[in-house]
């Protein structure tokens, strides 16, 4: 199998726009297209998912959801977090309902665990949240192919990926330290769902921690801000998430 | 304290830092005048906007160089693993792959604290005798890595409300903290183990590491009792499988007691 791309911004580029929601669907699809090539994902699906038009948020007959002013508003966050956890959630409870072709055992329990701690994840934020949750999100999996382990198993890989680097970016935001600890203990095990999905796709390899995610030179790993990670994951939720995050903490 | 080496080392690689910190400008000193700064290549006027913000903060002295005694002490640690010739052809290259980012936190804590950085202590791998054989031994070498990065995230994790004041030094906590996460489960795997923590089991670690898992069983967050919610239930999901789904944070003080054996 060959490896993600030697050269590291080419991915991380990609990823970086903020633009709009279009450019940020652009650049997912890209960034899936790009992995597909590279032969660990989704070569099943690009054809269906390189029209943003097809996929785009605001679709007709569901809900906008309004997260509020993300940087100085903590319940926002937490939202944030959950419509994060509720696609999530949904994805592995579909990987485990209609498992992929080929699926091992030890591969259906590690989706498993991971199904059941996103559910947990979910009904946590469902119940903190209380009365000012969002409402519960529609997802949109019409791209992915459940049968293909490859398809599965890369948007699970970018799934994950794009929840870490969304909690390393909403940390800055959080202004409650129970929150802040709330969400490092989250964060930490999608990090490690990440590193497993990474090493089922890569079992010698260095996808687990690679140099597409982790900046080579600082060790660090990548973060997204709210609007690039609700922008990513617009074409996979059915109704409207908006959510800024403004530029000063209040 | 040098904390413009901090951001100048994420500006290497992310040239969008500026604009994601933005909120830090609060204080008027920041935003347009922080990006002409940096893109005029000032580091000067970078770092005394820098130091306006933050000063000589103990709070973030201190906080990063206990950061930094725990990755001199996995990055020797894995230097040393690596030097040994005991890590077969299979596991090197996510053992190369880990020291790089651990000699990579170092770097880049050592460069943010300056002058004010901790000189690295000098280690005992084998923990007092606990551990004899870690340079020889491949699984108590494997055993070592697991109890240092499970270690390393919950170490991270207790220090981030302390920063909360100091948000581009937060997010650089926070940014170590999960590649930490992503190393403990991969190196976790590679002995047979789950990636994640079950209730405060030490997943077959000797009785000296136990105190890296305790108090890790929670299954109460934040007032909920998670696994009585009904979808919970209803779905069949265990206790257990709920304390996976969070890792806790430990103390300073309780990191310091975990890695004091490793101290020569």
């Amino acid at each position: 199998m060959e490896k993600l791309p030697k050269d590291p911004t080419d991915v991380r580029q990609l990823l970086t726009g903020r633009e709009s929601a279009a450019v940020g669907r652009r650049m997912f699809m890209r960034y899936l297209g790009a992995t597909a090539a590279a032969g660990v994902a989704l070569s099943a699906c690009t054809d269906q998912i390189v029209d943003p038009s097809a996929s785009g948020s605001g679709r007709a007959g569901f809900a906008t959801v309004d997260l509020g002013d993300l940087g100085s508003n903590d319940v926002g966050i937490l939202n944030y977090a959950y419509a994060l956890e509720q696609l999530e959630a949904a994805f592995y409870t579909q990987v485990i309902a209609t498992p992929y072709t080929g699926i091992t055992d030890g591969e259906r329990m590690i989706l498993r665990d991971i199904r059941d701690h996103e559910i947990v994840h979910r009904e946590f934020f469902k119940a903190a949240l209380g009365s000012a949750a969002i409402p519960g999100l529609t997802p949109d999996f019409s791209s992915i192919n459940f049968s293909s382990r490859a398809s599965v198993l890369g948007t699970a890989n970018v799934f994950e990926n794009i929840g870490v680097s969304a909690y390393n970016g909403a940390g800055q935001f959080i202004k409650s330290a129970d929150y802040l600890t709330l969400a490092g203990k989250i964060v930490s095990v999608e990090a490690r769902h990440a590193s497993i999905i990474a090493t089922l796709l890569e079992p010698q390899g260095t996808l687990f921690a690679g140099d597409n995610i982790i900046f080579p030179s600082s060790g660090l790993e990548e973060i997204r801000v709210p609007s690039e990670v609700l922008a990513i994951v617009a074409p996979y939720i059915k109704e409207t998430i908006n959510g800024m995050q403004s530029a000063r903490r209040a | 304290m040098n904390l413009q080496n901090i951001l100048n080392e994420i500006e290497k690689v992310d040239a969008d830092v500026i604009e994601r910190l933005e909120h830090v400008s609060r204080r008027s000193v920041f935003s347009n005048f922080l990006k002409k700064a940096v893109v005029g290549a000032a580091p000067v006027a970078f770092a005394s906007v820098l130091n306006k913000a933050y000063g000589q903060n103990n709070v973030v002295g201190e906080v990063l160089n206990f950061a930094l005694t725990l990755e001199y002490l996995e990055a020797e640690f894995y230097n040393k693993s690596l030097e040994s010739g005991i890590i077969p052809g299979a596991a090197l290259p996510y053992y190369q792959q880990i020291a790089k980012h651990e000699n990579a936190h170092v770097a880049l804590l050592k460069s943010a604290l300056g002058s004010a950085a901790i000189s690295k202590p000098a280690f005992d791998f084998t923990a007092k005798g606990n551990f004899p054989d870690v340079f020889s031994n491949l699984q108590t070498n494997y055993a070592v890595a697991q109890a240092f990065e499970d270690t390393g995230v919950r170490a991270y994790k207790g220090q981030a409300p302390r920063l909360i004041p100091f948000p581009a030094v937060l997010t650089t906590a926070l940014q170590i903290h999960s590649v930490e996460a992503r190393h403990a489960a991969r190196i976790r795997y590679l002995r047979g183990q789950k990636g994640w923590i079950t209730n405060a089991d030490r997943g077959n670690l000797p009785a000296a590491t136990q105190a890296i898992y305790n108090e890790d069983e929670k299954a109460e967050q934040g007032g909920v009792n998670v696994s009585a919610l009904p979808m919970v239930v209803s779905m069949g999901i265990s206790r257990a499988a709920v304390t996976e789904a969070f890792d806790e944070p430990l103390t300073k003080e309780q990191v310091l007691a975990i890695a004091a054996p490793f101290l020569a």
